[in-house]
């Protein structure tokens, strides 16, 4: 009994909470280029010093620099950067348009564009990814008609998905993007059935599911994880470490001891560390994973170090817990300035055209915004009440068609 | 036609399938090499590969997330819950994301996947392999809750349970697997094969869902029962002597409301028995339409006949368990009115 310490129950604080300044010493960093590239089909157990790294291309100048760098074309760098302005313009508006009543919720992607856009770019057309409500850019990355996400979110009379789904809870089958829910890392384990489906089949077509870093907590990630370790399917898992989970930061997850990439050592599969602010980084990380995937080497989890630039939901307020420019001293920068300096630098982009196409980007989402709102916003229209009661099964039961029929339709 | 058990009778369902379909795969705890500890897929990785039948980590909610997945790109995955006592690991996923995907997505996405479940007591299993959850997911909307209760309706339920393109819990009898129960653990075991349900074609057949049975015809109570309980008030009925119709329901989910209104109309009483415990319980739901649409037609009191309001009870399995004498009780009760 001698020298011991009393026992004290130990809760992780944030580094900073509001009236104090930014602070990010904690989150561990390392320079454009510095990280190795190993071979897509080296043997996990040579990876194992991987989740401790940062895989970085871009460095503070905008120059592409190290192992990583991805060979793109600056056509698909500009594509990529067309989804990413749009999906900013796009949210700012929503949130507008909720504040105005127009719609009952919405959540913006600010700060995390380049994951689903560089990620949607990588990916084949047969791919599938399982997303979060933070994964908007995919969606524009792939042309996704802006007038269809209008109408989901107003839950209009043209709702694709017929009034049934809180905004952003999107599904989009043809544009490879599952359907999302509420609940958090349910799809996860879906994300590793179907590379499962997909490698029983001889396919070559793989998946991609995302998680939160505040998911990383539940149980049902743990279990998809332990699938990909076991039955070793052509899946990519996610964590977009965005430091924050609506209030808790990320150390209520167990950030604060180690990397969410980190999560994989146990699994017996590769973790990838990448900084998420980087189009590059994440493109050619997501690569790797994918030419290692269909090499039948299995899953890869990589996390995704970013910052949530904005509010959880339109229902929430981060100034009452988290201190004020916290974006703004986020160490990884902007995902859109960055690219586009980029872009500057290889000599592909001016400023000047950057304005065109910020200007272009806007107009286009104005007018299909427009369009969504001139079929109506939340109230002015919606689809028959007829369609509440389909698609609950197959064929609905006598239960849905009685009451149908009970309230007139 | 060869004489099966349930447990013979389920696994020529799936062999059947399997061989007729290469979408259809099998896994579980255990269920591979070892062929599950109730062997109902006992020589099905021998027979088809180990890429179509295969062990699972014990994950319950790994093992429905999964097959969500795998019925999402478009195989029609069938997975075994070893006790329905485990099932609740996976109850989100079955809630939340199953019996949700197709609406929420607008068809986009569904999940045509069925979860074999073995269910119920009679086994000295305590509360940990007895007890009978069927309520707690007869309530989720767009789930479906088949239950089968003797060798030719189980091959027939689980092949049609299986191509359905919705998802399905297929709620086993463990008691019946391997003989007929009646609720009166003191008498020899009875087997199957001299049962003429028992009598079960090798071939592909098909058991529509929600459609119940009519067990015995009668007209002075109708008795609503699924599983293990149907033999039980079959017993209960030949003892008493009183002219009762029995209805066994076989799925919960479609239920065949139109053979229960007809039946209660008919007989102007109502007996409803299950294993599961009373408040809450299926039963009430049963009761309750049944007070909807027979109400003018009723002559006693509906009666519920279930296990008590405790857990399931391991040395007093016999005291908690509904059996014959408790059924007709109830039978009694419905005809001093």
């Amino acid at each position: 009994m001698k020298n011991r310490t009393e026992l004290s129950l130990y809760v992780p604080e944030p580094s900073g909470r509001p009236g104090d300044e930014p602070d990010f010493s904690n989150v561990a960093l390392q320079d454009a280029g510095e990280q190795r590239c190993p071979d897509t089909l080296t043997p996990e157990i040579e990876l194992r010093d991987m989740p401790y790294g940062l895989i970085r291309v871009l460095d503070d100048e905008g120059k592409a620099v190290g192992p990583w760098t991805p060979d793109l074309p600056a056509d698909h760098l500009l594509r990529g950067l067309d989804a990413m302005v749009r999906t900013r313009i796009f949210d700012d508006r929503m949130f507008r348009a909720n504040r105005q009543g127009k719609t009952s919720f919405y959540m913006k992607s600010s700060g995390e564009e380049a994951i689903g856009a560089a990620q949607s770019l990588c990916l084949g057309e047969r791919d599938m990814c399982f997303p979060t409500y933070r994964i908007l850019s995919w969606l524009m990355a792939r042309d996704y008609p802006m007038t269809a996400l209008g109408n989901q979110i107003f839950s209009n009379a043209e709702d694709p998905l017929k009034g049934r789904q809180m905004p952003v809870l999107y599904s989009a089958r043809d544009y490879g993007f599952y359907s999302i829910s509420g609940n958090l890392g349910s799809r996860l384990g879906h994300a590793v059935g179907w590379a499962m489906a997909s490698a029983y089949r001889h396919d070559d077509s793989i998946a991609l599911g995302y998680v939160g870093e505040g998911t990383t907590a539940e149980g049902n990630v743990h279990e998809a994880l332990t699938f990909a370790g076991v039955y070793r399917p052509p899946v990519i898992l996610c964590v977009t470490n965005n430091q924050w989970a609506i209030s808790s930061f990320s150390g209520i997850a167990g950030g604060n001891r180690t990397t969410f990439a980190a999560k994989a050592l146990a699994y017996g599969i590769p973790g990838l560390r990448v900084d998420g602010n980087d189009f590059l980084a994440i493109h050619a990380a997501t690569n790797w994973a994918r030419e290692r995937a269909l090499g039948n080497k299995g899953a890869t989890l990589i996390e995704l170090v970013t910052y949530r630039a904005s509010a959880h939901s339109s229902s929430d307020d981060p100034t009452r817990y988290r201190p004020k420019n916290e974006d703004k001293a986020w160490p990884l920068g902007d995902p859109i300035e960055r690219l586009k300096q980029h872009l500057i630098v290889r000599g592909d982009m001016t400023e000047d055209d950057y304005r065109e196409l910020y200007e272009d980007c806007e107009k286009r989402v104005r007018a299909s915004i427009r369009e969504a709102e001139a079929i109506g916003t939340l109230g002015q229209s919606k689809p028959s009440v007829k369609a509440m009661f389909e698609q609950v099964f197959k064929e609905p039961d006598w239960r849905q068609i009685e009451q149908r029929r009970e309230v007139g339709y | 036609m060869t004489a099966m058990n349930m447990v013979q009778a389920l696994n020529s369902a799936l062999d059947g399938k399997m061989n007729e379909d290469p979408d259809i795969l099998i896994f579980g705890e255990d269920v591979g090499y070892f062929g599950g500890v109730f062997r109902v897929t006992d020589k099905l990785q021998e027979k088809y590969g180990l890429t179509r039948c295969f062990d699972t980590p014990i994950s319950e909610g790994g093992i429905v997330a999964t097959a969500i997945g795998m019925g999402a790109y478009g195989l029609r995955p069938v997975v075994e819950i070893q006790f329905a006592d485990y099932i609740l690991p996976a109850f989100d996923q079955l809630v939340s994301e199953a019996a949700r995907l197709r609406y929420r997505s607008n068809g986009d996405f569904w999940a045509p996947i069925t979860v074999r479940v073995p269910y119920g007591g009679g086994i000295f299993g305590g509360q940990t392999h007895s007890q009978s959850p069927e309520a707690l997911f007869a309530h989720v909307v767009g789930l479906k809750s088949v239950i089968p209760s003797n060798p030719y309706d189980a091959k027939g339920l689980l092949i049609s349970a299986i191509e359905d393109d919705d998802p399905v819990i297929f709620f086993e009898p463990k008691r019946l697997y391997n003989g007929l129960f009646e609720g009166r653990p003191d008498d020899a075991v009875k087997p199957w094969k001299n049962h003429p349900l028992a009598d079960v074609p090798e071939e592909i057949y098909r058991i529509p869902l929600g459609k119940a049975r009519t067990v015995r015809e009668g007209s002075d109570v109708t008795v609503l029962a699924y599983g293990t309980m149907v033999h039980v008030a079959l017993s209960a009925i030949e003892e008493c002597g009183i002219d009762a119709e029995l209805i066994d329901l076989r799925s919960i989910v479609p239920l065949d409301i139109d053979a229960i209104v007809e039946s209660v109309r008919r007989t102007g009483r109502c007996v409803i028995a299950h294993e599961a415990s009373r408040y809450g319980g299926f039963g009430g739901e049963l009761s309750a339409l049944v007070q909807e649409r027979c109400f003018y037609h009723l002559r006693a009191p509906i009666e519920r006949v279930t296990g008590w309001d405790t857990p399931y009870p391991h040395a007093f399995e016999w005291d908690y368990f509904p059996g014959p004498q408790r059924v007709i009780d109830a039978m009694q009760r419905t005809q001093e009115v």
